[in-house]
Parts: C-alpha cells; sequence; structure tokens
C-alpha cells in the first residue's frame, strides 16, 4: 500500500504541496484529476525523488518502508515507477542497454539473478509484441526520435519489464492519439493484479474510459479536496473542475 | 623564474643536443646534420613558445621547461609489458627506439628512420614544417621513428604502432615517423603510446603524413600515458585528390598532452576527418589543436571532439579551418563539446574559420555544460545507481564521436581506453 499523509513540498521555495494525504491499497487503481497548477505533477515528482522538489513536512511509505528517506533508485527498486509525462531523451544510450541495465540494476537489490543479453532480448521482445512496438526501437538511443506514442510505449514497456508495486503515471495521455492512448491503456491494464497498484494522474477524463480506476481524487491548490467513485470523474468532464470545486468548498 | 632570457628557455634542450649531436642518426649525414643545427639556431633564438605565442595560449609549457630530464639514448634492454595485439603486425617502439625484436612488420615496405636516415633526409621537414615549435624540438633530438610506404593500390590493412615507455623513463623521447601511401592504398593505422603510472617523460612524437590520389588512411591515436608525463605531438597530413585521412587522437593521459594537427587538402574531392576525446582527470591539461587548410574545390572535412573534465583540470581545444579563394564547394562541419564534471574543471574553446571561397558550406559549433540533471535523474528513477548513470551519460557523451570511427577494431580499442580512464578515475564500468 502506499500511503501519503499530509505531504507539503516545495519548489523554488513556492509551497506547491499543502498537506495531501491520500492511500492507495494494493490491488487498486486510482485517479488523480486536476486543474493546470493543482500540483500534479509536483507529487509524481516529489514522491519520485527529484532534486529541487523539496518535501517540509508528512511522510510517504510503500508497504511500510519510508520513501522520503531513499534515493530515487533505492525507491524505484523498492518497487515504485514513475512513468514521465516527458520522457527524456538520451542520445549515445543504447534503449536496450537502458532497459537491461535498469532491470538488472533492480533485480541485484531485490536479491534477484540478472539477466543475461539472450534471456534479455526474450523478455524485451514478448513485451514489446504485446505493445505494438517496433523491435528497432530497442537498438536505437533511448527516446531519440521516437515519436510521442512511441516514448509514451516506452515508458510502459519499461514498466512492464521492472513489474513494480506502483505506478505513477503522470499525465501518460497527453500528446497521445486515441490508437496509442488505448496500447497505453492495455499495458497499464496488463499489468492489475493483487500486487501492482496504480496511480494515474490526468488532467482529462478520456484516459478513465480505457483505465477505469477504483477511486478517483481530486487535487486543488496542493490537497486532495474530493474523493470518489469512477463517476466522479465523469462528472468532472461534465460540470468541470470550478463545477465540482465550487461544491467542495 | 626559470626563463632567464626570453630566448634562453629551451636551453636544456639544446645542452642535451651539444652532447648527444654525435650520437643521434644522421650524424654523419650532410642533409639531417643542416636540419638539427638550423632546429638548434631557431630554439636558441626564439625558445619555446610561451604562453604570449597566440597558438599555446591555453597551453602552459612551463612545468615541461622546468623539468629535470635524464640524457636520451639510454640503452634499454629490459622487457616491457606489451599490450594484448589488435593486429597481426605491429611496430613496436619503447623509450623511442625502435625494436625489432618485439615488431613484426612482414610484408610491409617498413624501416627503422635510425637505421634509413640517410636515405629518407630529403623527406624530414617536408610534410611538417620545420617552423611550428614541437617539430623543431623534434628536428633537434629525433632518434628513431617509422619509415612507411604503401605501394600504389595495395590494401595493407591494420598496422599497430605501438610507443612504450618503460618505468624507469624521465628521458625525453623524439620519435619522429614518416608515411607515405600511395595512388589508391589503403592502410589502419593503431596507434597506442602509453607509459606505467609514475613514468616522468616528455613524449615528442612528429608524423610525416602523404596521402595519395585516391588512398585512404585511418589513423587512430590513442594517447594513455602516466598522469606525470608530458606529451606533445605534432602531425603534418597531405592529402592529394580523392584521398582521405581520417583521424582520430584520444588524449587520455599525460599531465600535459598536447596533439597538433595541421592537414591540407591539395587535390579536388579529398576528405578529412579530424575527430577526437580527451579525458581529463585532476592536474592535468589535455589540448586539442588542428589547423585544416581546404586548398583544393570539392573537398570535405569533418571534425567532432569531445572532452570530457573532472577534478581540476583544463582542456583546451582549438581548430582553425582555411578555406582558400580556389577552394569552393568546400563543405566544412566542425563541432566541439565538452562535458564538465567538475565545477573545478575548465575548458578552453578556440574555433575559428576564415574563408576567402565564396560558394561553400561551413557550419561549426561548441558546447560546454555539465551532466543534463533531467538524464540523470530519468536514469535514476529507473533504479539505476547514481554512479551507473553518470558513467553512462559520459560513455553517452563520447559515443558520438567514437562511433564515427568505422573500423571495428579501432572503435573496440577507443571503447576499451575510455572505459579504461573512466574506472580508472573512480567511475563504475557501465
Amino acid at each position: 500500500m502506499l500511503s501519503i499523509e499530509n505531504l507539503t513540498a516545495e519548489v523554488d521555495g513556492k509551497e506547491i504541496l499543502k498537506g495531501l494525504t491520500l492511500e492507495v491499497p494494493d490491488g487498486e487503481v486510482h485517479a488523480i484529476m486536476g486543474p493546470n497548477g493543482a500540483g500534479k505533477s509536483t507529487l509524481s515528482y516529489a514522491l519520485s525523488g527529484r532534486e529541487g522538489y523539496e518535501i517540509t513536512g508528512g511522510s510517504v511509505t510503500l508497504n511500510g518502508q519510508d520513501l522520503l528517506e531513499m534515493e530515487p533508485e533505492e525507491r524505484a527498486a523498492a518497487g515504485l515507477f514513475l512513468a514521465f509525462q516527458y520522457p527524456v531523451e538520451l542520445p549515445g544510450v543504447g534503449n536496450a542497454n537502458f532497459l537491461r541495465t535498469a532491470l538488472n540494476a533492480i533485480r541485484r537489490t531485490r536479491g534477484e539473478a540478472e539477466v543475461d543479453a539472450m534471456q534479455f532480448l526474450k523478455l524485451a521482445r514478448a513485451r514489446m509484441k504485446e505493445l505494438s512496438m517496433p523491435e528497432d526501437m530497442l537498438k536505437r538511443g533511448v527516446n531519440v526520435g521516437f515519436s510521442g506514442g512511441e516514448k509514451k510505449r516506452n515508458e510502459i514497456l519499461q514498466m512492464a519489464l521492472l513489474q513494480p508495486k506502483i505506478a505513477v503515471l503522470d499525465e501518460t495521455d497527453s500528446g497521445l492519439d486515441i490508437d496509442a492512448l488505448r496500447i497505453v491503456a492495455d499495458g497499464v491494464n496488463a499489468m492489475r493484479g493483487p500486487n501492482f497498484s496504480a496511480l494515474v494522474i490526468t488532467h482529462y477524463q478520456r484516459l478513465l474510459n480505457h483505465i477505469v480506476p477504483d477511486r478517483v481524487h481530486v487535487l486543488a491548490d496542493g490537497r486532495i479536496v474530493a474523493s470518489g467513485g469512477p463517476e466522479l470523474a465523469h462528472r468532472l468532464e461534465a460540470e468541470g473542475y470550478a463545477g465540482v470545486l465550487g461544491e467542495a468548498a | 623564474m626559470n626563463i632567464q632570457t626570453p630566448s634562453g628557455n629551451a636551453a636544456g634542450f639544446l645542452h642535451r643536443y651539444a652532447g648527444l649531436a654525435e650520437r643521434l642518426p644522421g650524424a654523419g649525414v650532410e642533409a639531417v646534420r643542416r636540419l638539427r643545427e638550423a632546429a638548434a639556431e631557431t630554439l636558441a633564438a626564439a625558445g619555446l613558445p610561451s604562453r604570449r605565442v597566440e597558438a599555446w595560449r591555453y597551453t602552459d609549457l612551463t612545468p615541461v621547461l622546468r623539468a629535470e630530464f635524464r640524457e636520451a639514448l639510454t640503452p634499454v634492454d629490459e622487457a616491457v609489458e606489451l599490450p594484448p595485439a589488435r593486429a597481426e603486425r605491429r611496430a613496436v617502439f619503447v623509450d623511442g627506439r625502435f625494436r625489432a625484436d618485439l615488431s613484426s612488420l612482414d610484408g610491409l615496405d617498413a624501416a627503422a628512420l635510425s637505421d634509413v636516415v640517410g636515405d629518407v633526409a630529403g623527406r624530414l621537414n617536408t610534410v611538417a614544417s620545420a617552423s611550428q615549435p614541437m617539430v623543431t624540438l623534434n628536428t633537434l633530438l629525433f632518434e628513431d621513428g617509422l619509415v612507411l610506404d604503401v605501394a600504389e593500390g595495395v590494401d595493407a590493412g591494420r598496422l599497430e604502432l605501438l610507443s612504450l615507455a618503460s618505468g624507469e623513463t624521465e628521458s625525453t623521447i623524439h620519435p619522429r615517423h614518416l608515411i607515405r601511401l600511395a595512388r589508391g592504398a589503403r592502410l589502419v593505422l593503431l596507434e597506442t603510446a602509453a607509459s606505467p603510472s609514475g613514468a616522468r617523460h616528455l613524449h615528442n612524437p612528429v608524423f610525416e603524413i602523404e596521402v595519395a590520389e585516391a588512398a585512404v588512411l585511418t589513423h587512430v591515436r590513442v594517447q594513455r600515458e602516466a598522469a606525470g608525463a608530458y606529451h606533445l605531438a605534432h602531425l603534418g597530413v597531405r592529402v592529394a585528390e580523392g584521398g582521405t585521412y581520417d583521424g582520430f587522437v584520444l588524449n587520455a593521459g599525460g599531465r600535459i598532452s598536447r596533439s597538433e594537427t595541421h592537414l591540407a587538402l591539395l587535390g579536388p574531392r579529398a576528405t578529412a576527418h579530424l575527430n577526437g576525446a580527451q579525458l581529463v582527470a585532476e592536474g592535468q591539461l589535455a589540448d586539442t589543436t588542428t589547423a585544416l587548410d581546404h586548398a583544393a574545390p570539392n573537398c570535405a572535412s569533418r571534425q567532432t571532439v569531445k572532452t570530457v573534465l573532472s577534478g581540476r583540470s583544463r582542456g583546451v581545444f582549438q581548430g582553425k579551418i582555411l578555406v582558400r579563394r580556389e577552394a569552393q564547394k568546400t563543405d566544412g562541419y566542425q563541432m566541439n563539446q565538452a562535458l564538465l564534471l567538475s565545477e573545478d574543471a575548465e575548458i578552453d574553446s578556440k574555433p575559428q574559420l576564415e574563408i576567402y571561397a565564396d560558394d561553400v558550406k561551413c557550419s561549426h559549433g561548441a558546447t560546454a555544460g555539465a551532466l543534463d540533471p533531467d538524464s540523470l535523474f530519468y536514469l535514476r528513477a529507473r533504479g539505476i545507481p547514481a554512479d551507473t548513470a553518470r558513467a553512462m551519460l559520459v560513455r553517452a557523451f563520447l559515443q558520438e564521436a567514437v562511433e564515427i570511427v568505422e573500423d571495428e577494431v579501432a572503435r573496440d580499442a577507443l571503447d576499451e581506453a575510455v572505459q579504461g580512464w573512466w574506472v580508472g578515475h573512480g567511475g563504475e564500468a557501465a
């Protein structure tokens, strides 16, 4: 279970998260929706330990482990995965080498045997087929020359290979056409099970037609201001943030 | 002050020359003798360059001039550790002397300069200019070198050129290599300069390279000498019509190292690649200086030089491209980039384009910066430890230069040297 309690965080001295409390039990998919500037991306970076996102109070635990004490790579090894809104291009770093290095780093800390190049290729190819990714994407530099949709699929491929306990998807739907959206959603849905949970951060409801959440939370001004079932997302779509937020306030 | 008079800073070298003159190869050859005497006069009058000389503004030779070297030409017979072979043929030089017992030059028209200097005296200082300070110094004291001719149409394959220093060396080594490819000939020259840690010698190699019509020379230099050594190399290169000089210089060792290449494209459709990488750590200075002369039309030149700096270190890139009036349709590209891993590192970068032709395509660029924090975070967010992530990004940065080298064996040699440097300086293997 991911448990966030009264989290406060600053960026450049400005308080963005102002006491955010949220629990995502194992096996559940939760959505966080909110208007621009509500703190959605700050939440995902604060959870994953990015430099420049200063935690000023509160706690974050994953199955009882204190995430805030950990380096970003330790959080990943503990089972946290952040699907980036803007995946970084890494020219000169081969995608296959990157994926295998990441997989083996995580397997090492879990006490599992490393996979060699052949085993890795077999694993990766199977996952890539599910994601309709052309095989040459393994040979290219990480995200270099990838279209927006390919970059997001590459994020989902990483998630599928690393098998996290919880995935935070930071506006993974942005810039996706409907076909890519479906592939991404299928990738997440394929992971669903008792040992996987997800926090789907999005501005729009359309992704949630494909990844149906167990709970929907509304983030505004650094706090969760409303929570409900999937129907809350539909209400937001119909009434807009102003309507729902007006009522919550 | 170690410099009493502006012209006296080469006194140590001149003194050594006076003691050695009769024992240096070619002592009995009038033409060689004249060249050496002329070099002595130049050095006595002008000395070695100070930082007031524009071309040496960023590389201060004072530590070299202050160093006390032992007399050269000490006979060395001790066994040296040879790196694993990368080619069937190799020319091995230990402390500057050709070692026939360690070399194999089967099927090549090759000789030790000390054996044939009388026959090739007329080739000395014809491609490399005697007015260049490192050529002058080499002319004064050269003791040996490789003389290699690849005949017309012959593909000579790969040849290793190893310049090794023995452990005891605190001397100065001045090899002179004369390499000539006849029309349509091909050669891949894999050069390594290495010395055991603790060595404090000066290595001052000079190359005179002629690439005839349609010939192709791939020349990869890996300089990984001891951190206390000095390496001051000068390469003179002439490329004729349709010929290609495909050069790569890796500067990864030495307290002060400078690799200076002067290349002229003399016939139409000639090509030059002057790529390189520099790996500079605490207390070191590495300098890549090139002067590229486009003297004929329809020629192409490509240059990508990458420098990685850690600790208190300095890197220098000076790249001059001259496009003469007659060099129409020149296609030139130059890029130099520096990656600074420490706040105490410094890069001095001086691209210089001088274009007199009106129908040319020349582009150049320079960047300097630290590792990109977004890239680093992306890797770490995937579980990759920070050290490994940094190693991956440093390799990726260099990759763009290394991958230009087409010869697989040469590329492997570079990869290995890069990896060896990184691990040797406390980095993780990636």
